[in-house]
């Protein structure tokens, strides 16, 4: 394969920068979640569901 | 018996997992159609019969393509979210808003990362300044680190949500320069103009680039949907705050209206 390393580092840095801000995202979630009564959040499912 | 339930403690939900899900599976069916299935960019010259083409670099195609229209994507809904955050003076837009502008700056670094890095060995350049699409897209990722940190000099929410969206607006009239670039400045640019547009690739490489558009997108609303809850989180948290603190705040001065009260009936029934 050609540039393999230039396809390397493309393809690399950009999953890991979505990847690693993703994973940002998520911790961001759960460090506030715990400060917002549970009725603020309305993505989460109904007390009753077992969807999670 | 059941302890707390770990997936009601962020900003998941079951759409959202879904929605995750179906991204990496996708980002992961991406990289085999990009590196296993489509071939390389080789073209044999008709008289001197060699060869020539982007060889296996054409395979940042699948990557920078996608980002850039998801990009030109994320800042559009920044967009119209700042005119809903005008108009209609709601946190929800604003939220969107901040949202959108985040995960577009997100793109637009990779964009520019990307675009470097697949133009060295094809134009055997990592960057030119007098390359007018380039530097479109560089003003447009300055501008909207612009906006982030404007949003971080005041703490004044209804101010700092109408000065981010006048920013917004503003900035966003640079992706029309950005997209026209190659036509407008056609000789000072070392972009072509629109593959797509022109149908130039075909087949495999056609349905790659489309599943690159999939792949991407979903990743893109999986990231804008978690933002949004996170911006959302950090509001609710913010305004939960404040009314704790008026709470105490009115707790305190009734306690001491009440102190005042029954020290002044102690004095009178306890006369010195």
């Amino acid at each position: 394969m050609t540039h393999a390393g230039y396809l390397v580092a493309g393809w690399g840095i950009s999953l890991v920068v979505l990847g690693g801000y993703a994973l940002g995202l998520v911790r961001r979630g759960r460090r506030l979640a715990p400060r917002v009564p549970v009725d603020r959040r309305r993505w989460i499912d109904s007390p009753g569901s077992d969807r999670g | 018996m059941a302890g707390p339930d770990k997936r009601r403690d962020g900003t998941g939900s079951r759409g959202s997992r879904l929605l995750g899900a179906g991204a990496l599976v996708s980002v992961a069916a991406l990289i085999v159609l990009a590196f296993v299935a489509t071939d390389a960019d080789v073209r044999t010259h008709p008289t001197t019969g060699e060869e020539f083409g982007q060889f296996d670099a054409v395979r940042m195609l699948y990557l920078h393509v996608p980002l850039a229209v998801l990009m030109y994507v994320a800042f559009v809904v920044c967009a119209v979210a700042s005119a809903g955050v005008l108009l209609r003076r709601t946190a929800w837009w604003d939220v969107t808003a901040y949202a959108a502008a985040e995960v577009g700056t997100v793109l637009c670094g990779l964009v520019l990362v990307t675009g470097s890095i697949w133009g060295r060995p094809v134009w055997n350049t990592w960057w030119e300044w007098g390359d007018v699409r380039l530097m479109t897209t560089l003003v447009l990722f300055l501008l909207f680190v612009g906006y982030l940190a404007l949003r971080r000099t005041t703490t004044d929410p209804r101010l700092q949500a109408r000065r981010a969206a006048v920013v917004a607006l503003v900035a966003v009239l640079d992706i029309p320069l950005i997209n026209r670039s190659v036509v407008w400045w056609e000789n000072r640019t070392l972009h072509q103009q629109s593959t797509l547009a022109e149908l130039k690739i075909e087949d495999l490489t056609l349905f790659t680039l489309m599943f690159g558009f999939l792949a991407f997108g979903l990743v893109a609303w999986w990231l804008l949907v978690h933002r949004f809850r996170v911006g959302w989180l950090e509001q609710a948290a913010t305004d939960y705050d404040v009314a704790i603190a008026l709470a105490e705040r009115r707790f305190e001065t009734s306690a001491t209206d009440l102190d005042a009260a029954i020290g002044r009936r102690d004095n009178r029934e306890d006369p010195v």
